[in-house]
């Protein structure tokens, strides 16, 4: 039985759409499938003590490569897509390797990438004559005489987002499965807890870092082209900058950065927490579901930094004991 | 091509500036990261407090500017000490990375409230000083004091670090941190006392930026980036390093606006900035491990 619970579990989540839910619950399961393997993407790495805040960046160059080819060149996304993740690939790397050769690690991983994520949103902005700057682009529509354009990977049918971003999702959680099966990860693990003893037992931390980040900014990227296309909508600040490097960071801490599900829990909190609220109390007050989210995020990094599922989990009883955030190495302050 | 140089000219003096109004915003920073260990992500936060605090009091309550921008640093300075008991305390002993993402939670808090209380309209002051000219170069006024006030903060924090007790005990503490509780100094009330002065440096920043920009909810995001950067730049928890990165990025800042956008000082100055870590990590003034 606890083997079949995943497979039951799955069977129900693709069969959702047919219990006869509107359009707007599918909306909200498409946003947390897609949110929650866009913060998949980025635990992949920072579960393994590499926490960016510049995975803004990476999501920002999927969405903007592909938008761009096809609105300037008429590039089909299916030929944006490569290109992008070779971006991806290529700043992912001029930004890891220097880091991880120089052993740039902790706080200064962290602002070092928040300057990349920046950049990327500066530059949208900069170059507004072809991305509409601060205001937004849409993708050119090729919808006016047809349901979906394959070509154009434009879908005006929930039904085609949600089978695809459920197939993404699930592609992230194998992805995630892999890493944590891998000899990498142990090694990964070491590294995070204690970088000079596992250079010294011959673990190329380099490369494996290097690794690992490639993967989660391909994934990224990969989330960023996702929501350009399901939105037809993208603009500077919600898919790169600070805010939303952010917003991935807490929400995976929120949900949970040690376990599988953790992130898509973390996604599934926010988004309803959002959407809660603002059933609740309309639009009375704009920013109240952000203020209790901020207060929160706040106690859940004081009192439960394992987040919701990991704090169930371990209630349960269910949890492997893992080697997880503890300090390394650090004199204890009595502050 | 006379005209031309006089522009530039007046670019590099306005990035003199506004390097001094930087300067003493990574002040406060790097004092609370040498001292504590913990960067305050939520710092421009604490400055956009200030300035709201200015704002109504000035604007809403009629008190006069100055008794309205001291009661501003006043509230900013109290804001740090509750930020660092109810905050950062609990989370002393955790890993470093929760400590910089606990104040992250504090950030997202804080612009949230303030949108809440305060509401996205842009407010200002509504002051207009006539520019300063000189020759053929114009000054703004609020930036020539804001740089005064700068250059005069940074004086006054560095007596107070190499002159009083409690400085020279900050001092102490942030070159040994398990030693000094010994030497019979109480790390918990250094702590408070960092945070004040943290704090109150964040607050004067807010007055200083209230007059010459809008206010609004976000604009903690428009200078919280570059603030970290020229810490980190200057290598985190290296005052006079610091000071030396908020020149630099202020002349990027100002003159790569002058010959592009805006948009394109910031990108030149951020990625100037990724360039230098990868050649020194530790800042440029920063020592090696």
């Amino acid at each position: 039985m606890g083997k079949a619970l995943p497979w039951i579990g799955l069977a129900a989540l693709a069969l959702a759409p047919f219990s006869g839910i509107g359009n707007y619950p599918l909306h909200l399961l498409i946003m947390v499938l897609l949110w929650g393997y866009v913060y998949t993407s980025w635990s992949i790495m920072g579960r393994l003590g590499m926490v960016s805040f510049g995975h803004g960046a990476f999501l920002g160059i999927g969405a903007y490569v592909v938008v761009m080819g096809w609105n300037h060149y008429g590039l089909t996304p299916w030929m944006g897509v490569p290109i992008a993740l070779a971006v991806t690939a290529i700043v992912a790397f001029l930004i890891g390797y220097p880091c991880f050769r120089y052993k740039i690690v902790g706080h200064y991983f962290a602002l070092v990438t928040l300057a990349l994520s920046e950049v990327t949103r500066l530059l949208i902005v900069a170059l507004r004559d072809q991305t509409g700057g601060s205001l937004g682009v849409t993708p050119k529509t090729a919808l006016t005489d047809a349901a979906y354009s394959f070509a154009a990977l434009q879908f005006s049918n929930k039904l085609v987002w949600f089978y695809v971003v459920l197939a993404v999702w699930l592609a992230g959680l194998w992805v995630w499965k892999k890493v944590d099966e891998s000899m990498g990860r142990l090694a990964l693990e070491a590294i995070s807890q204690e970088e000079d003893a596992a250079a010294s037992i011959g673990i190329n931390v380099t490369r494996l870092k290097l690794g690992v980040t490639m993967i989660s900014a391909l994934m990224t990227c990969i989330g960023g082209v996702l929501y350009a296309q399901y939105q037809l909508y993208v603009n500077p600040e919600t898919v790169s900058g600070i805010g939303i490097s952010l917003q991935m960071v807490f929400g995976v801490i929120a949900g949970g950065m040690y376990v599988r599900l953790g992130p898509t829990v973390g996604a599934a909190f926010t988004l309803l927490l959002a959407e809660g609220l603002r059933l609740a109390f309309g639009n009375r007050f704009p920013a109240l579901d952000s203020t209790v989210y901020g207060l929160m995020l706040v106690l859940f990094i004081i009192y439960m930094p394992k987040g919701i599922l990991g704090a169930a989990l371990d209630a349960a009883g269910q949890s492997k004991p893992r080697p997880a955030a503890t300090p390394t190495g650090r004199v204890l302050r009595d502050g | 091509m006379q005209i031309f140089d006089i522009f530039l000219l007046e670019s590099v003096l306005n990035g003199l500036l506004l390097g001094g109004l930087l300067a003493l915003l990574s002040l406060g920073l790097n004092l609370i990261f040498g001292v504590i260990d913990v960067v305050w992500i939520c710092y421009a936060e604490l400055i956009m407090i200030g300035m709201y605090a200015v704002y109504y009091l000035h604007v809403s309550f009629g008190w006069p500017l100055l008794a309205a921008m001291l009661a501003g640093v006043l509230i900013v300075a109290l804001s740090g000490m509750a930020l660092h008991q109810f905050v950062i305390r609990p989370v002393l002993a955790a890993e470093p990375i929760n400590q910089l993402l606990v104040t992250g939670g504090v950030l997202f808090f804080l612009q949230a409230a303030a949108t809440l209380a305060f509401g996205i309209e842009f407010k200002n002051l509504g002051i207009t000083f006539p520019p300063i000219v000189v020759g053929e170069i114009s000054f703004s006024m609020p930036r020539l004091i804001a740089f005064g006030v700068a250059l005069a903060g940074m004086l006054g924090m560095y007596l107070l670090l190499t002159r009083t007790y409690i400085g020279t005990a900050i001092r102490a503490i942030s070159q040994d941190r398990a030693i000094m509780p010994l030497m019979g100094v109480n790390p918990s009330r250094i702590y408070l006392v960092t945070s004040a002065l943290g704090g109150g440096l964040a607050g004067l920043g807010s007055c200083l930026l209230v007059l010459q920009y809008d206010i609004h909810p976000a604009i903690g995001l428009s200078f919280g980036p570059i603030t970290f950067l020229i810490c980190v730049l200057g290598g985190l928890g290296n005052m006079a390093g610091g000071f030396i990165a908020a020149f630099i990025f202020a002349q990027f800042i100002s003159v790569g606006g002058f010959f592009l956008a805006v948009e394109w000082g910031y990108v030149i100055a951020f990625l100037f900035f990724i360039g230098v870590m990868f050649w020194r990590p530790q800042g440029i003034l920063g020592s090696k491990q």
